[in-house]
């Protein structure tokens, strides 16, 4: 290997990494917020390729009839739960932000596309109509069992991967999907050509952690979210409402793994199940650190893509062996690393 | 119910099941080798996840790696099926062990994230690798053959499926009752008290997580003699959580969980398939896993605990009979009553800047009942810790009987004689209280794994019971040994946990705050049954803030103040000890 092959192998890992680094927050977020460790993130992000693609090709994606379908039965749900414990003055409040402010997005994108938009349109209704995904699911899925034992909702997070990948083949069908570049432009870096699409998912990557960095100490709401991660009960008793902090951190989430899934779509074909290599990948990086901070999640979540871009030029049909075989060892040094109490493991 | 009426149940199903393949159609009959061969690695995940507390999601794989092994050995290299079973068992056997030495040891979630890692990167494996089909697979693999008779029909394979079944049920339910099982069923909740026991954890993990992949690779060798042909697909990680769910959905902790948890999925997968395309017409394939993944989510919001648990409350209980004599136990040598047993000599322990105990020396003769007591904060607990091997000292030297400890694992110094209780109580309340005390018993016993599951344990498991049902009886439990150990009050709770510790013959008993707590009357009952034991000249060391309780009963006393000793002295002298005072007291009286 060349230093010229090493340089770009290590661009173009760099580059897998930030996608993966962007669904990594992602998942420390919801772990931190709610204990889930959301498995779907990866199909949150490919579906929203997906919903670009559609968009792209002047189809309505399949993406808003999944949006209506969750909405109902959250709402459904949700209204039951409701009346079930008396509170039905709540009912008006249930009703707008599990029905109509997720058919209100459907219909704004569905009146939206007839307008035949440009690019910037299509990225934000591919956005719109993918963040409420993940929040009604947590609705339907995550609430009723949110005193389980992490290992239980992990269990369910992988079963609702699954249900997941049959929507998805469903609502997207089994063709793969390839978007237009984002942007043209090209230049030279230290005698290697960089394309600009792979200095967008860089770029992005960073303001996105950024935006998240401000959100989560200058603004109440995050600092709120932060609270909770660190003490459900204690949170609740200063007034923050574990559910709706969950709520956003669901909504902040999927925004991220949105934006990485436009990101790799112009890079990599992705196809309805391509969700699941991503969405462990970003959990591998999201474990290097610790599952809790952000910046370990990246640096982990960059680190794969390198090792990822490195193990393919070896042995492309093995690169998913390495990387996953290095996550072992990964994990041994995390164990030892962080203390354990006995109490946490219940009978 | 008795034991006779299980064993009757259990003859009528295995009659059944004889039968069946004379009654079923040949479809219902290969469904039922499905369900057969998941049920073995069911059987093996109930005993690693339900009865371990090791989730897995990565079974599949060892399913995979004795199928391609058997696969290579048969189809490739033309040798015997039965040979492939052997080479199938050994290297999945070792690749398990293996990948246990390297895992096990990790904490927590880190533990079932790491199946997922070998589960996915072995599973990619079996795709990728030269000589092994890639993803066409391995085809023309030949039946199994019993001496020149081939089993290749459906109802042929039939009985050799489900005799491995019954026989792996048999031998599963011989070992979860034998010395090793109880080992095994006390990981879950932690390995502090297993360790205290004298149990090494580790070692029982290995085995579990050893046998539940012998149970896969079983199953891999039939599956590959079955269908006589493989590919990566069956083996891959959406396999493998599926193993999970036929656990889940079963039961966890049951075996026959196992059994009943892959017939049910098996069943709904197929019933799902069959009745989707009429709700449904064209969008089958799709719905299918959809359909399949909302059943299994809702079956987790609604039951977690499983089938079998759920209907096993509404049986009737078993009835047992009480422990019948059996010849003693050996006991170890116990100290001459007056003789130095345990020596503390400077020992200190930091955590980072802060010390919580500093240079702290004491004794404690043989016979003696000596409380080590302090306010909060003075450094009790982490000094009973040091004691007992949950921590280690970072400077200074702890002797029992004449031989150093402050280096040696909690289990070892079990061994050594030295006994404990915990301030919050660590039982097994889905145990019997005979059971508990059973557990006392482990470093006094010593068969193992397959004097276990062929129940070649009998005598030694005689004595273990009935020295149990002395040890309840010598602490005033005796009357309800089947009850379980959850049902009693926290007093009792206490004193149950003093008879486990008795059960494995100390030298020393160490009791962390016993009267933390409790009621007054329990409170008296605890110090009767103290002075009960030191009248059979039991050496006890107690650590309790509460003075009162400690004042009438013990012989001499260490006073902790802030990490550091204050004084040493017989009760009476203590109590009159103006630095004590303020240490409790802050001065003014």
């Amino acid at each position: 290997m060349t230093s010229d092959i090493a340089a770009i192998l290590a661009i173009d890992g760099i580059a897998t990494g930030a996608v993966y680094a962007l669904v990594a927050i992602g998942t420390v977020l919801i772990f931190t917020v709610t204990r889930v460790i959301f498995i779907p993130f990866g199909d949150i992000a490919a579906f929203t390729a997906l919903t670009l693609a559609a968009l792209d090709a002047k189809r309505f994606p399949g993406t808003g009839a999944l949006v209506v379908a969750l909405a109902c039965l959250a709402t459904l749900i949700e209204v039951i739960s409701l009346i079930r414990n008396g509170e039905i003055r709540l009912l008006p409040r249930a009703l707008l932000f599990y029905l109509a402010i997720p058919l209100a997005v459907v219909g704004i994108a569905w009146l939206t596309m007839r307008m035949d938009p440009p690019l910037a349109v299509r990225l934000v209704l591919a956005l719109m109509l993918i963040t409420p995904i993940a929040p009604l699911l947590d609705r339907i899925v995550f609430r009723p069992i949110a005193d389980g034992t992490v290992l239980l909702l992990l269990t369910v997070s992988v079963a609702l991967h699954f249900a997941l990948v049959g929507l998805g083949l469903l609502f997207f069908g089994p063709e793969g999907v390839r978007t237009e570049p984002l942007t043209s432009f090209s230049t030279e870096f230290a005698g290697v050509l960089v394309s600009g699409q792979t200095m967008l998912i860089v770029l992005a990557a960073l303001v996105f952690s950024g935006l998240l960095y401000l959100f989560f100490d200058f603004t109440l709401v995050g600092k709120s979210l932060r609270a909770t991660a660190v003490n459900r009960t204690g949170s609740r008793l200063m007034g923050i409402r574990p559910e709706r902090a969950g709520t956003i951190a669901y909504l902040l989430g999927s925004l991220m793994a949105g934006v990485s899934g436009i990101l790799i779509a112009p890079v990599n074909t992705v196809f309805y199940d391509s969700g699941f290599l991503i969405g462990l990948k970003a959990f591998v990086g999201a474990i290097v650190g610790g599952m809790t901070s952000y910046p370990g999640a990246a640096i982990g979540a960059v680190g794969v893509g390198i090792l990822e871009s490195f193990a393919s030029f070896q042995s492309s049909a093995l690169k998913d062996v390495i990387v996953f075989s290095l996550l072992i060892p990964i994990l041994i040094w995390r164990s030892l690393a962080s203390l354990h109490s006995e109490e946490e493991i219940e009978e | 119910m008795t034991r006779f009426h299980v064993q009757l149940a259990a003859a009528a199903v295995l009659a059944c099941l004889a039968l069946a393949p004379l009654v079923l159609s040949p479809f219902s009959v290969t469904l039922m080798n499905y369900i057969g061969i998941y049920s073995l690695v069911a059987i093996g995940l109930a005993l690693l996840t339900g009865v371990g507390g090791i989730v897995s999601f990565g079974q599949a794989a060892f399913v995979g790696i004795a199928a391609y092994a058997t696969a290579w050995v048969s189809a490739l290299n033309g040798q015997s099926p039965w040979l492939g079973l052997l080479f199938g068992v050994v290297l999945t056997c070792g690749v398990a062990a293996v990948l246990g030495i390297v895992t096990l040891r990790l904490q927590g979630h880190f533990l079932s994230l790491s199946t997922v890692a070998w589960g996915l990167a072995i599973g990619f494996l079996f795709g990728n690798v030269e000589g092994l089909g890639r993803f066409n697979g391995i085809s023309s693999i030949p039946p199994i053959s019993v001496g020149s008779f081939a089993l290749v029909s459906s109802a042929q394979i039939y009985y050799l499926i489900w005799g491995i079944v019954a026989l792996a049920l048999l031998l599963g339910y011989n070992l979860l009752d034998s010395r090793l099982g109880r080992a095994m069923r006390a990981l879950r909740g932690g390995n502090t008290l297993v360790e205290s026991l004298g149990i090494n954890a580790f070692r029982i993990k290995l085995a579990t997580f050893v046998i539940a992949a012998f149970l896969a690779s079983l199953s891999g060798w039939l599956y590959a003699h079955m269908s006589r042909f493989i590919s990566p697909g069956p083996f891959d990680a959406s396999m493998g959580i599926e193993y999970l769910m036929m656990t889940m959905v079963g039961g966890a902790g049951s075996l026959l969980g196992g059994v009943v948890g892959a017939a049910i999925v098996t069943l709904l997968k197929n019933s799902v398939q069959d009745y989707l395309p009429l709700i449904a017409k064209g969008a089958s394939g799709q719905l299918e896993i959809v359909a399949f993944s909302a059943l299994f989510i809702l079956f987790l919001q609604w039951a977690r605990q499983g089938i079998v648990p759920s209907i096993a409350r509404y049986l009737p209980k078993i009835r047992r009979e009480r422990p019948q004599p059996a010849p003693p136990l050996p006991r170890r040598p116990q100290p001459t009553p007056g003789e130095l047993l345990l020596k503390v000599d400077g020992a200190e322990r930091r955590f980072g800047g802060l010390v919580a105990v500093n240079n702290v020396s004491f004794e404690v003769r043989s016979g003696e009942i000596l409380a080590v007591i302090g306010p909060n904060g003075a450094g009790k607990s982490t000094m009973f810790n040091c004691l007992t091997g949950a921590l280690r000292v970072s400077k200074g030297e702890i002797i029992f009987a004449g031989r150093s400890i402050a280096r040696d694992p909690q289990s070892r110094i079990a061994k050594a004689g030295v006994a404990r209780t915990f301030q919050h109580v660590k039982l097994r309340p889905r145990m019997s209280l005979l059971e508990n005390v059973m557990l006392g018993t482990h470093s006094r016993t010593s068969s193992g794994l397959f004097a276990g599951a062929f129940r070649l344990n009998q005598r030694e498991e005689a004595s273990a019971r009935h020295e149990a049902l002395m040890q309840l009886e010598r602490v005033g439990l005796g009357d309800k040994p089947f009850e379980l150990a959850g049902n009693l009050p926290l007093g009792n709770q206490r004193i149950l946990e003093i008879a486990r510790a008795l059960a494995a013959d100390p030298a020393l008993l160490v009791l962390d705050e016993p009267a933390a707590g409790l009621r007054r009357q329990e409170k008296l009952r605890l110090a009767e049954l103290l002075r009960s034991l030191r009248a059979d000249h039991l050496t006890i060391l107690i650590v309790e803030h509460d003075m009162e309780f400690v004042m009438s009963l013990v012989d001499r006393i260490v006073v902790l103040d802030f990490g550091s000793k204050l004084c040493e002295g017989v009760p009476s002298a203590i109590r009159s000890d103006e630095r004590v005072q303020e240490a409790y007291l802050g001065g003014v009286a």
